[in-house]
């Protein structure tokens, strides 16, 4: 049911005291283009959220027209940074007692703007109306609250993975992030506020509240005051958590002496909640009547919940409201209880975004003009908070944290982003190989591995913008933020859902958009590219001069050769920036001889003397060498076998991996050179498609509409996937519906060591699909 | 007897038809203990016999006599124990059948103590077959079963009785110190459907915590005086009114103790009021539950048993409003004049079955 109101004024006020911790021009972030706000205010908390349009710099790819060449120039194409404006969401979320201080803010900096109306919703929110409109001369307008949570629910299940999570106390990790589903419906989701609801979610517009329960959180802390004399919420958790419950409760061994075999009852399993206060003569702790009282209330909410999840065949239950909110204490007493209830069979879910719902619902009612939904949206990992633990144990850094300002921001993705049609099962694919929350090591060798590189990336930051004087300015904001990131993993590996090296990638990436480093390796990128290019005809020559069993060894070892040049890997880029000559036949000598650390080189030369195949859609990797030397001439040898390919690449820049914008100009140019990719192109069996990324990783469930589209049409049956962050730090694992093969070469000793493998062992991984197999097997 | 968490529920069978030869045989100390038993209505300083409860007249094992009912408080067990030994129960040659969790618990001191051995039986078990029993024999003729015409109505709600005829199928609701939920399906096929710790262990723990009473007595006595929606946070205090989107009325009760979470209303709350609210908070839970379990089994006939429902008639009102709301009419709540004292007639059933087939 609905929040709390705070009539505690005590508490505010000494949360007054206070100083914004934060300069406000870092929360209330562009709000010269704010428009639709909308804002949910609860017992304790504020939560504002409004939509902006950002101006933001590209990096812009643009062929020289070479029939007038400048004598000057003999690059390929020319980069310019160009300005592009997105849209974003912010959702910021503070104390009540700041509500003024920041209306304020907002009123001396919201210019030029048309709005008119602010959605509110929550408990508090007529309790503020006054207020909010006579300081923003906006018209409050409600919305119902829960109508705004299960919107809010939608709309982050929808478009943030790893949302959801387990908990887990006594395991190494606690926080288990779920992977996404394809399909968010149906689910429950139970709220548990001052009281209970039981909303059952079918669809985006379809929902009813089945059920709830006046036992909740507000009987937790009125009871626990009356009981304990003890004020606070959090205090009474912290009692909780350090009680006994077993002195207060009359347990099935205080009645039987042991346990209930014939039913199956333990003998520690609470009979009756309470009992012993009823019958001994005594004094009971606060501590042990607080600890009482929460698992008197969480068994008692899990136990409505299984029966309404029974009642209604759902097995997806989320949990939300104050009671809950990052609290571990009461996420672990109410996952003990679904555990207890259901035999297992249904595990509670809780949100990362939980306390946003209401306002994301209520933003999302009042822009529904714009239409959000039609749009994938992407947490941006530069500009929001991440998850935070509000343990009582919690570290010094975070409680300093925990009493100002969060934020989630949100950018709208250019392109509709969906699952790969080629996954075997989509609902349990994972990308990433590694958990950096589980696998502890791995998280400690990798944040340091960031936080090393990160001088590296400064330079190159500032040297890709040699004509701008501040570059070297934002470069250091930029390390700074970057670095606090990395900070807040370290104690907090949950923060922004599975740590991954894929997430530390991505975030260092938001971290140089952020300000303003669209591109650090355009120059570079040029540079190499320029320079394959000019060795192409070469290559290929002395490939057609082999023969054909030579020839498909030669053009693998090309592929794998050409993925050496990276500059992402640490052990390349220092080889890289020391000897500019290190050549592609120096890479070829770096490689390992086979067999190598994964071999399945024999069975794909085995089906190369097969029949082609239909389609081919290979995800490249870097610009460069890569791309020109070593990838094209295997792309070249697939389509005169007859094999249609696709190339997918990164919609944005990435590293120095090569985006869509450059292969269109650098396969024009290689056209030009080469009839069969030139008639290739004419005849449509080569195409080009963006995979709507732009990571160094590669989420198959995260791909631009228009990609799975041509797969559909083109009867795709092998997916080539190259470079350590595509087939290797993700993907390794995945499992396709048709043939796939993941070529890549370890450029990182760690994670050789890892696999069992040295720096520069090759992984070939050649699948096929195991019911093809067992279908062939069938078939007479 | 039923050794329960909280209470000792005893049944004693007391012939009406001894000749003057069997009194002649009988051990003298046998007659002693059933003038103990039937010439007092209390024991010591916590035993009671509910003598309006007392069945006359019943025929068991071919004898003619009336059915005694006794209960205790579990923690006066080790007395219980000891006057056992004092009386020298074991020279009677007498079985004990024993039930409810203190059957397993004290079955070493009755051994040990009064050099007594328990027969010990299943309590679900026993808790239907002497619930089936008692509503067969009837309430020296008169129903056993009641149930509330129009609960919703507080105006004209009644009190009407009933027997179980063709009592299967059936939810048990046995509220004890805790609560279990049984799917009865006939006399030896059943299933414990689920249970809850909020019982009336609960109910009357937090009473002596909050208003620092000490009986059941002085609880329930407190509560018929209080106003729970001083203590409880109602819908209407949320949204003024109905919440309309959900078709919540506005006087559902929307948080239970929700207004205790400020300090100015707990400085100001009765005693009585606590009470009712404790009351009515764990009564409805148990409402809601055992609707739930009758849905997902099911069931339409809802029968309530257990001590919790002795002399509180707030919770059974309660429960048969909340039986009949909730399912717009399709379940009725059914009570049972014997409320708590089911296992202990099972128990004594077991014993006569035993003596006569060796």
């Amino acid at each position: 049911m609905a929040e709390f109101v705070r009539v505690d004024s005590s508490t505010s006020s000494h949360t007054m005291d206070k100083s914004i911790i934060l300069p406000p021009d870092e929360i209330f972030r562009n709000l010269e283009n704010a428009k639709r706000f909308a804002i949910d205010i609860g017992g304790s908390l504020t939560k504002l959220a409004y939509y902006s349009t950002v101006q933001h710099k590209v990096a812009k790819v643009r062929s020289f027209d070479h029939t007038s060449k400048e004598a000057t120039n003999d690059n390929l194409y020319e980069i310019s940074v160009q300005e592009e404006v997105t849209a974003r969401l912010h959702f910021i979320k503070f104390e009540n007692a700041y509500i003024e201080t920041c209306l304020d803010f907002i009123k001396d900096h919201l210019v030029n703007t048309d709005t008119k109306v602010i959605k509110a919703t929550g408990g508090g929110a007529h309790k503020f109306k006054e207020l909010i409109e006579r300081k923003l001369g906006l018209k409050v307008d409600k919305e119902d609250e829960m109508t705004c949570l299960i919107k809010g629910c939608n709309f982050v299940l929808r478009n943030i993975p790893h949302e959801a999570f387990v908990f887990a106390k006594h395991t190494e990790s606690e926080y288990r992030f779920q992977t996404t589903q394809p399909d968010i419906f149906p689910y429950l989701l139970v709220n548990i506020g001052s009281g209970v609801s039981i909303v059952k979610v079918e669809s985006e517009d379809k929902f009813e509240r089945i059920g709830g329960s006046s036992i909740g959180g507000g009987t937790f802390w009125g009871l626990g005051a009356l009981l304990t004399k003890t004020k606070g919420f959090d205090e009474l958790l912290q009692l909780a958590s350090k009680g006994q419950h077993t002195s207060v409760d009359m347990l099935v061994k205080d009645i039987y002496g042991g346990s209930y075999g014939s039913l199956g009852l333990t003998g520690d399993l609470i009979a009756s909640s309470f009992g012993k206060s009823a019958t001994a003569d005594k004094e009971f702790s606060k501590e042990d009547m607080a600890k009482s009282l929460l698992h008197m209330i969480s068994n008692d909410i899990g136990q409505l919940a299984c029966l309404y999840a029974k009642m209604h065949n759902l097995s997806r239950v989320y949990f939300g409201g104050f009671f809950i909110r990052g609290h571990p204490v009461t996420m672990h007493t109410i996952t003990y209880s679904i555990n207890f209830f259901t035999k297992g069979e249904v595990q509670a879910l809780f949100l990362r975004h939980e306390g946003y719902l209401g306002a994301i619902g209520a933003f999302l009612k009042g822009a529904e003009e714009d239409n959000p939904n039609q749009y994938s949206w992407g947490e941006n990992y530069a500009g929001s908070s991440g998850l935070m633990s509000v343990s009582p144990d919690m570290n010094p850094m975070q409680r300093a944290r925990s009493g100002t300002f969060d934020m989630l921001e949100m950018d709208r993705l250019e392109r509709k982003l969906v699952n790969l049609p080629l996954l075997q099962d989509a609902s349990s694919y994972i990308p990433d190989t590694v958990d950096l929350i589980e696998d502890a090591p791995a998280r400690e060798y990798w944040l340091f591995c960031f936080e090393e590189a990160l001088d590296g990336v400064v330079k190159r930051a500032v040297a890709s913008q040699p004509d701008m004087p501040e570059a070297a300015e934002r470069a250091e904001k930029f390390r700074q933020k970057y670095r606090h990131k990395l900070q807040t993993l370290r104690h907090q590996p949950f923060a922004y859902g599975s740590l991954t090296v894929r997430s530390l990638l991505d975030t260092r990436e938001h971290c140089l958009n952020e300000f303003n480093f669209p591109d650090p390796y355009c120059k570079i990128k040029q540079q190499e590219n320029d320079m394959a290019l000019k060795y192409y005809q070469k290559a290929v020559k002395a490939l057609d001069g082999l023969s054909w069993e030579q020839r498909q060894f030669a053009l693998v070892r090309g592929v794998l050769a050409g993925n050496v040049f990276d500059w992402g890997a640490k052990a390349v880029s220092d080889v890289l920036e020391s000897d500019p000559e290190f050549g592609f036949e120096q890479a070829k000598r770096q490689l390992e001889e086979r067999p190598w650390l994964v071999d399945s080189y024999d069975q794909w030369f085995e089906r190369l003397k097969g029949p082609p195949h239909k389609c081919a859609l290979f995800f490249v990797d870097n610009s460069g060498v890569d791309i020109i030397l070593g990838v094209m001439p295997f792309v070249r040898e697939l389509l005169s076998r007859g094999t249609e390919v696709v190339l997918a690449s990164n919609s944005g820049p990435a590293l120095n991996d090569v985006t869509n914008g450059e292969l269109q100009i650098l396969t024009e140019s290689i056209a030009a050179m080469d009839p069969v990719i030139q008639s290739s192109l004419e005849e449509d069996r080569l195409i080009l498609v963006q995979s709507g990324s732009s990571s160094p990783c590669l989420d198959l469930s995260r791909l631009d509409k228009v990609l799975a589209m041509v797969v559909r049409e083109r009867n795709i049956d092998l997916v080539i996937i190259e470079g350590m962050g595509r087939a290797i730090h993700t993907n390794y694992y995945a499992m396709l519906s048709c043939e796939s093969l993941k070529m890549a070469v370890i450029k990182n000793s760690w994670l050789a060591d890892r696999l069992g493998g040295k720096l520069f062992s090759v992984v070939f991984k050649y699948e096929v699909p195991i019911t093809d197999h067992i279908s062939a097997a069938l078939t007479p | 007897m039923d050794i329960g968490g909280t209470l000792v529920k005893l049944v004693y069978f007391e012939p009406v038809d001894i000749t003057a030869e069997e009194e002649q045989e009988e051990v003298e100390n046998l007659k002693s203990i059933r003038r103990y038993l039937t010439s007092n209505v209390a024991y010591g300083k916590t035993g009671v016999r509910d003598v309006h409860l007392e069945l006359r007249n019943l025929t068991m094992c071919g004898r003619t006599g009336n059915l005694h009912f006794i209960r205790f408080p579990t923690q006066a067990m080790p007395r219980f124990i000891q006057m056992g030994r004092d009386k020298n129960f074991s020279s009677l040659h007498t079985t004990l059948c024993a039930t409810g969790g203190g059957a397993y618990k004290f079955e070493n001191e009755f051994r040990s103590m009064a050099d007594l051995e328990l027969l010990k039986l299943d309590e679900l078990d026993c808790l239907i077959r002497g619930l089936l029993y008692v509503d067969r024999v009837s309430f020296n003729g008169h129903p056993e079963g009641y149930y509330f015409e129009n609960p919703s109505d507080t105006q004209s709600c009644v009190k009407k009785t009933c027997t179980l005829d063709n009592p299967f199928p059936m939810l048990l609701v046995n509220i004890g110190s805790g609560v279990s939920i049984l799917a009865v399906y006939s006399e030896n096929d059943y299933k414990r459907v689920t249970g809850t710790s909020l019982g009336g262990g609960t109910f009357l723990g937090l009473c002596c915590l909050l208003t620092g009473c000490e009986t059941f007595e002085e609880a329930l006595e407190m509560a018929s005086k209080g106003d729970s929606t001083n203590v409880d946070k109602l819908v209407k205090d949320i949204y003024g009114g109905d919440y309309e989107r959900f078709g919540l009325q506005g006087s559902a009760v929307a948080s239970s103790f929700g207004h205790m979470m400020s300090k100015e209303k707990r400085d100001s709350i009765s005693k009585e009021d606590l009470a009712k609210a404790t009351l009515v908070t764990i009564t409805n839970n148990i409402g809601s539950i055992a609707r739930m379990c009758a849905v997902n089994e099911k069931i339409e006939r809802v029968v309530f048993v257990g001590n919790f429902l002795r002399i509180n008639t707030v919770s059974t009102k309660l429960l048969a409003y909340a039986m009949d709301f909730w399912s717009k009419g399709q379940l009725r709540a059914l009570f049972l004049e014997h409320e708590g004292y089911f296992g202990a007639v099972g128990a004594l059933l077991e014993l006569h079955k035993t003596t006569e087939d060796p």
